[in-house]
């Protein structure tokens, strides 16, 4: 195989702490790299300087056997580099065809040749296999369909290496398929793959080496055949973590909710369950099969059409958040960013919020209490922070979620719902999560865990809920706990 | 990452602290240069001047502060302060003596009224900000207008002409009322519980809501604020310049909005002080003072109004961006 990427010795500081300690990155013609390492190990330093967004201090770059230099993300482009981000921003109103000729369009005297964009179009979507109208606009296409085009685009740039920041976080098992059936005939076009994962399951089925990065180091580069994922894991994070699904010995009492025939037009109908005192129940399914829908309509974010909620054997009527939570529920949600913090304040605001009434007096803030509350809570869930007066849209993903977290806990909640708590952490900081999860249930709470990490809802779910197409598809007991199973009930009803 | 004295360090220099001293300094160097060139500018009746100046207009920017930091706006400001105006005016006609109490209590009232239909329409009926309080600036203004006749009451009780313009410790009244105002303002945002939850809904309503606050009660209570404290203003206006003038306010919006911006408050929301406020209004006030001492006509004074406002945004733009940067 032909080498086309070569980054030698990379060293980079900010502000004075090196990042970077002189890394190395070799990437060959149709070959998938997968880039690991836990959250601040440098990957994405790594491709910023790739990209062009910023400047190593020392260290070469050989692109196509030259030494080059890359000034910014708009040469990296002409170069040949692209990435595809973990965020997509598109232009929603433009269509596909607008989108991926944005600034290169196809024009004479000013007036778009729309017809010849589409054409083109079609061609670049067709190489990658898929069949959408280039006509249809950015905002009506899924994530996955998104991040097709964005791939295409890159594509008819004539990018020859691409670079994928969690490609898979936001997008179905089948679509994941699709993705890596596109990553293929990228292969076979000799363009070379930089991909960054935290799904270590995933990797065998799509990358052929695997680089782990760890504290700025490069740790090891080896044949994705040649190491197991357990050596993945020691590497990244230098311990041995015996269990990534902590077991525990949760004992599983009485029913605590039960729910009865719920539904919501267009979004999901026919919906019982219960879950039980120390019981961790999974809700696995594809997406917008109408989990989060369910699980938010129980916390009260929405109101059901018809259909009953029973709390501790009495009926409840949950109509906003605040009675949720009156009725002892937690709901860590989806996107922590979108709905889980205030990404303008401080860490100790952000864990206080709930509580502030609870500790204040006629009204006013106890700052001091609060304080300790909020330093309180930083320890114990060990939240890597410089001090609760620290902005929370500076910390680390996994950092955001504790706070998110330890907000919910100081509720002393008795129902915690989590929807994908993992998503997008690395793996140190998730088994941190379940073994948190495993303390609550110990302590008698109940959860619930939406994930659609099949791996991750078999680890550590007493039983599974699987859903589809807004309805319930079945309930699996520990015992019959199996990949092919839940795939097969969440595809069909 | 950081040296150990971060822990002091991010304490002090979150981002308000930041803006908010690099506004003192603004504040220093403004005032050090009129002072310097104009001799006229240091002395007392000058000083007392600037304060009864912006005492008004700091009111409703305490007002817009709290609005702005909850992710809104408020157009209608002026509008209101026309109708209390009135309102204030009548209930302290020389000829219909009322006590005291009641040309405050109606005035803030009939703000506070009007507020809460700004809030009602904002925060229950879905309207944006911008669209629901600046039809309440048309409907205020016509309503005022009408009922008036578009004349100005005059002859205005001496204690009621008394409640801005009588000295107290060296101050007129005027100016009094604005510091309590402003200590209010500090408080109810620094200190409650309430002023938590108006910078939660700020920050990131769809969090804030989740996370139990409710976010429709906060809004619809902080326009009713607003809409009260212009009715406090309005009521001082009258007494100010003795008559309950219907045209009165055309513009004091735009003021307050540009004290709180060039304050350092956020037009997005979530972040912002009343102190930062507080400076953005002597800024303005001394700018004011320092065209008319020159002479200046008024519009040269909008033109540099303008010009400071960008460049207070300016200064904080690029003052985000180094600070992102530095910590990427």
């Amino acid at each position: 195989m032909n080498n086309i990427l070569k980054m030698k010795n990379i060293k980079k500081s900010y502000s004075g702490v090196e990042v970077l300690h002189g890394v190395d990155l070799e990437l060959n013609e149709g070959e998938v790299l997968a880039l690991v390492g836990e959250n601040g190990a440098g990957k994405s330093t790594m491709m910023k300087i790739l990209m062009g967004i910023t400047k190593p201090d020392s260290g070469t770059i050989v692109l196509f056997d030259k030494k080059v230099n890359i000034p910014n993300p708009a040469r990296a482009l002409h170069m040949g580099i692209a990435m595809i981000h973990q965020e997509l921003y598109p232009i929603p109103e433009m269509t596909i065809a607008e989108n991926l000729f944005l600034g290169r369009e196809f024009s004479k005297i000013g007036f778009v040749n729309s017809k010849k964009q589409e054409r083109e179009t079609i061609q670049w979507l067709r190489k990658m296999g898929i069949d959408i109208l280039p006509s249809r606009k950015m905002k009506d296409l899924s994530i996955s369909e998104t991040q097709m085009v964005e791939i295409a685009k890159a594509l008819s740039y004539g990018s020859k290496i691409l670079i994928m920041d969690e490609p898979t976080s936001a997008i179905t098992e089948s679509e994941i398929m699709k993705l890596f059936d596109a990553i293929k005939i990228l292969k076979s076009e000799g363009i070379g793959i930089i991909y960054i994962s935290h799904k270590l399951d995933e990797l065998p089925q799509i990358a052929d080496r695997v680089e782990v990065l760890r504290d700025g180091n490069l740790i090891t580069v080896e044949n994705m055949s040649d190491i197991s994922k357990q050596d993945i894991i020691r590497h990244m994070v230098n311990r041995e973590i015996n269990e990534i699904y902590p077991t525990c010995k949760n004992r599983i009492g009485e029913v605590v909710l039960e729910v009865k025939n719920l539904k919501r037009k267009g979004e999901f109908e026919d919906i019982s369950f219960d879950l039980r005192k120390g019981e961790k129940l999974g809700i696995a399914g594809l997406m917008g099969a109408g989990r989060t829908e369910i699980v938010s309509t129980l916390f009260g974010d929405r109101k059901p059409d018809s259909g009953e909620i029973y709390i501790f054997g009495e009926k409840a009527k949950i109509n906003k958040p605040s009675q949720g939570i009156k009725r002892r529920m937690a709901f860590v949600t989806e996107d922590r960013k979108l709905l889980g913090l205030n990404l303008m304040g401080t860490t100790k605001d952000n864990i206080v919020t709930c509580i502030e009434k609870r500790e204040s007096f006629l009204g006013f803030l106890n700052d001091r209490k609060t304080s300790a509350i909020a330093d309180k809570m930083i320890k114990q869930l060990d939240i890597k922070v410089m001090s609760r007066s620290q902005l929370v849209e500076n910390l680390s993903g996994g950092n955001q979620q504790k706070v998110v977290l330890a907000k919910w806990l100081l509720t002393n909640p008795d129902i915690i719902i989590f929807d994908e708590p993992t998503r997008g952490i690395d793996v140190g900081a998730k088994t941190e999560i379940y073994n948190l999860m495993n303390e609550l249930v110990m302590e008698g709470k109940a959860v619930i865990v939406i994930s659609s990490e099949m791996p991750e809802l078999i680890g550590i779910a007493d039983r599974i809920i699987v859903m589809s197409q807004g309805r319930l598809s079945g309930i699996l007991n520990k015992d019959e706990f199996s990949q092919e199973k839940i795939m097969h009930m969440a595809a069909h009803i | 990452m950081k040296s150990n004295k971060g822990t002091i360090r991010s304490k002090i220099f979150n981002r308000n602290f930041i803006r908010q001293t690099g506004i003192v300094w603004a504040f220093i160097v403004l005032s050090g240069v009129m002072a310097l060139s104009q001799p006229a500018f240091l002395t007392i009746p000058n000083l007392t001047n600037i304060l009864k100046q912006i005492s008004i207009n700091g009111i409703l920017a305490v007002g817009m502060t709290i609005v702005l930091i909850s992710g809104g706006i408020d157009l209608s400001v002026g509008s209101i302060v026309a109708v209390s105006c009135v309102t204030a005016a009548y209930f302290g006609l020389a000829e219909n003596p009322y006590p005291l109490i009641v040309p405050f209590i109606a005035a803030i009232l009939a703000g506070a009224f009007l507020g809460a239909i700004n809030g009602f329409g904002i925060a229950y009926l879905g309207f944006a900000p911008f669209i629901m309080t600046l039809a309440m600036l048309t409907m205020a203004r016509g309503l005022i207008l009408l009922l008036t006749d578009s004349r100005p009451l005059f002859n205005l009780s001496r204690p009621f002409i008394n409640i801005s313009n009588k000295f107290f410790l060296g101050l007129p009244n005027l100016v009094w009322y604005f510091l309590i105002i402003l200590i209010f303002g500090y408080v109810l945002l620094k200190r409650t519980v309430f002023g938590k939850w108006i910078y939660a809904v700020g920050g990131n309503e769809q969090a804030a809501r989740l996370s139990g606050i409710n976010v429709r009660g906060v809004k619809w209570l902080i326009y009713s604020i607003c809409g009260a404290l212009a009715g406090l203003a309005g009521l001082l206006l009258a007494s100010r310049i003795t008559s309950g003038n219907p045209r009165v306010g055309d513009g004091y919006e735009l003021d307050a909005i540009a004290a709180a911006v060039i304050g350092g408050v956020s037009m997005a929301g979530g972040s912002g002080s009343i102190i930062g406020t507080l400076f953005g209004v002597l800024i303005l006030g001394v700018i004011q003072n320092g065209f008319d001492i020159l002479g200046l006509s008024t519009y040269y004074q909008q033109i540099m109004k303008g010009i400071v406002i960008l460049l207070a945004v300016f200064i904080d733009i690029r003052a985000r961006k180094n600070k992102s940067k530095s910590l990427s």
